[in-house]
């Protein structure tokens, strides 16, 4: 029995240095779970130290990569991969490397991975992706004074007081705003419900603006409903609450993964509603056995949209290096690279210059750029704020149409 | 004669010490070498960190270490020494944490230095914890059994769940303070005038809180929560304790009063670890109620069983480990958690191997006798 013991401590010990020796040369800069690309950001290396705006800059990117938002983080992630790829393959001289590091969505985390990628020398920071790290890391770059955008933390407290930090996605805020004038333009007859997640700053962020804005445009709020993580599997409560209520339009400011368990458990009840969403809907259509039929003429309010002939490129690109659809996020990320691209050209940077240096340089000019992106044509005020256009889209036959 | 006689008084204070040394009790000698070892951890950190010699991310973990460390040791003492199983000590942390950013905001609102508002945080952090440790104490330590585990998993989880409805924002009139049961209130609703300061902001927690915390800071509380455990572990009231977690019954009978003793345990493990959430929560710029979740706490208890129940030294060596591990193993991207699992099943196997501990007893003689009484 002991001898067994001690032979299966042997065989796990042995197992675990395997991994150590296996992985152990990896420093986590390349690119294991998005290996297409090693090979074009390699090869576009070469052009390192040339020209006067250019060399080889060096982006971290921080991210849920796993745990419960992994989702989001690896889209992100991906996008922002596909542009690194498009960009070194231009063979400018402005070329990107992409270090990424994990956050597991958690503030403390965040801050370590940010120390991580300043150990190996970053530039420039993309993330974190989610709110909570990303008001954390925001500030750890302000006091560092490092260069950073968010594909999609949008929270105000991410880019309060920093003159570093910009968005690429809505303020939330904006986001309940704009769905609030939008429902009571268009949809003056409708009877408002809303289920939001008060466990998510995200969601509760959105929420609280469009109740203000609603409420005083007139509108009335019929039934509001809270879960939270813990209890996004079961929305028969919210559902019957707000069938009882009355409504025939819920506002959902909430990610695709619930949203498709309300919309699977209203057509259970035979309950009939539209689902209106934000942008943190767009990717409901890809969720995993679910029936996509039941999104038929559901609403969302988003920047970006797969089924536009102008993004064909991305979602080509995309699709043909992971399979599948590219969300929201997947197209903040692009975007970001992107963002970095412009601005860097517009600054004059060169790769030699410091964090600190780059950071200087660029603030000024993220006011006067423009950056013709997948999420529309976006422009920066000073607090970090971005402008840019949205659209409700309406859901018909499986594809997003301008509603 | 005088020539004997110098030497001797020479003598005289290394010979007392080495009888007082030797007449020592080895639980002693291991009390002082964990202040000695701490202390001693501190100085080379310090003087690598002037050095330069510390990376951005060794000096980041610093803090965190810190939190981490007077958690488990106070955990142990619950767990460990009183033998009840607590699986909600996160939730004393986020109680310390969340009350010490809205003292740390509040004072900062009146202008106090930072130094007076991190001691405040940690202090009023301790204070808040230490009530809500007698709230849930109370009731359920007069029962026997595993009824504390249950009750205090399902306060860690209320605790999470009361942060993510409160609605905490300070101005010249003071506190202004509104829970949002229905999930309806907005932070408008709290009435701040224009200079207020937004604290707590329901389930998107507390953001733009200036970072306070130092290193420093962090070594003292680490030290207080040593003094302070260790003491009372080798106090009458400490021996009272062990006797009710050894046997209960005896303890009963030769007049201990379990119910005083057994709260006097888990409040004190309570107020260290709302120590601890005050300083945590002055580290980061946002903080949020999901942090301090049971994974959490069941976190704190890996470390706090990997370094040995009732072993304080022990508790201090695993969390440093444990906590730098995953942050060590970054190098494996997605496999990261997965090797980091591999070693904690590792570590278990390891220490409860008894080959293994002979061959240590072997190469470590010296050893033997503090791991039996450590």
């Amino acid at each position: 029995m002991k001898k067994k013991n001690f032979a299966a401590l042997f065989l796990a010990g042995a197992m675990c240095f395997g991994f150590l020796a296996g992985c152990g040369g990896d420093t986590g800069s390349a690119s294991d779970p998005v290996d297409s690309s090693q090979e074009v950001s390699d090869g576009g290396s070469q052009a390192s130290g040339s020209g006067t705006a250019g060399g080889t800059f060096q982006i971290g990117f921080i991210g849920p990569l796993t745990g419960n938002n992994a989702s989001y983080g690896t889209s992100a992630l991906q996008g922002a991969q596909i542009a690194v790829n498009e960009i070194n393959a231009l063979g400018g001289d402005i070329q990107f490397e992409i270090s990424f590091q994990d956050d597991v969505s958690d503030a403390e985390t965040a801050v370590n991975a940010y120390n991580t990628l300043m150990d190996g020398g970053m530039q420039m920071l993309i993330g974190p992706v989610t709110t909570g790290p990303a008001i954390s890391v925001a500030a750890e770059t302000y006091a560092d004074r490092v260069f950073a955008v968010t594909p999609s933390a949008s929270s105000l407290d991410v880019i309060d007081g920093k003159d570093n930090y910009f968005q690429i996605c809505f303020t939330d805020p904006n986001q309940g705003i704009s769905a609030a004038t939008y429902l009571s333009e268009t949809l003056p007859d409708a009877t408002v419900a809303v289920i939001y997640n008060n466990g998510d700053s995200y969601s509760t962020g959105i929420y609280e603006a469009f109740a203000e804005e609603y409420t005083a445009l007139g509108g009335e709020i019929v039934y509001t409903g809270t879960f939270t993580e813990d209890s996004q599997t079961d929305f028969s409560v919210q559902l019957t609450g707000a069938q009882n209520a009355g409504a025939d339009l819920i506002f959902a400011p909430i990610y695709y993964t619930p949203a498709s368990v309300i919309l699977t458990q209203g057509d259970a009840m035979g309950y009939d509603f539209t689902l209106f969403g934000c942008d943190g809907m767009d990717g409901i259509l890809g969720v995993e056995g679910f029936d996509t039929s039941l999104a038929e003429g559901m609403l969302l309010l988003t920047p970006f949209s797969a089924d536009l002939e102008e993004n064909a490129t991305f979602v080509d690109a995309y699709q043909e290096a992971y399979g599948s659809i590219p969300t929201q996020f997947a197209a903040d990320g692009y975007d970001c690279v992107y963002t970095l691209y412009t601005a860097l050209q517009q600054a004059g940077c060169t790769s030699d210059m410091t964090a600190e240096e780059i950071c200087d340089a660029v603030i000024p000019v993220m006011t006067q750029i423009q950056v013709d992106g997948m999420t529309g044509v976006l422009s920066w005020a000073a607090t970090g704020e971005v402008t840019k256009d949205f659209d409700v889209y309406v859901v018909e036959n499986g594809a997003y149409v301008v509603a | 004669m005088k020539k004997q006689t110098k030497p001797a008084s020479v003598k005289k204070p290394d010979g007392t010490l080495k009888r007082y040394f030797k007449n020592m009790k080895t639980a002693t000698k291991v009390d002082y070498a964990t202040y000695l070892g701490v202390i001693l951890a501190f100085a080379v950190v310090m003087a690598c960190q002037s050095a330069g010699l510390l990376n951005r991310q060794v000096t980041g973990m610093l803090v965190p270490i810190c939190c981490y460390i007077c958690m488990a040791v106070s955990l142990n003492l619950t767990v460990g020494i009183l033998g009840e199983l607590s699986l909600g000590h996160a939730g004393f942390m986020s109680v310390g944490a969340f009350s010490g950013i809205v003292a740390s905001m509040s004072l900062g609102f009146t202008g106090a230095g930072d130094v007076v508002r991190l001691v405040a945080a940690i202090a009023i952090g301790a204070v808040v914890a230490a009530i809500a440790g007698v709230i849930v104490g109370v009731p359920v330590l007069r029962l026997r059994g595993d009824y504390l585990a249950i009750v205090t998993l399902a306060f860690g989880e209320i605790i999470k769940e009361l942060i993510n409805c409160l609605l905490v924002g300070f101005d010249e009139n003071g506190l202004h303070i509104r829970f949002n049961y229905d999930g309806n209130s907005v932070m408008g609703d709290l009435g701040l005038t224009e200079n207020g300061v937004e604290i707590i902001k329901g389930a998107q927690g507390a953001a733009g809180n200036e970072k306070l915390s130092t290193f420093v800071a962090g070594f003292v509380l680490v030290m207080i929560t040593l003094i302070v455990v260790l003491n009372l572990v080798r106090s009458r009231t400490g021996r009272a304790v062990m006797a009710i977690r050894d046997n209960r019954i005896a303890a009963e009978s030769v007049g201990i009063n379990v119910t005083k003793y057994k709260l006097t345990a888990f409040v004190v493990s309570a107020a260290l670890a709302g120590a601890a959430g005050g300083l945590y929560g002055l580290n980061f710029s946002s903080l949020a109620s999901t942090t301090f979740d049971f994974n959490a706490s069941i976190l704190v208890l890996v470390y706090v069983v990997l370094g040995g129940l009732g072993n304080i030294w022990g508790s201090i060596v695993a969390t440093v480990v444990l906590y730098a591990l995953p942050e060590a193993l970054r190098g494996f991207d997605d496999l990261r958690m997965l090797v980091y699992a591999i070693v904690l099943i590792l570590v278990m196997l390891a220490t409860h191997n008894e080959r293994l501990r002979a061959l240590l007893a072997k190469v470590l003689p010296r050893r033997k006798g503090a791991a039996v009484h450590g």
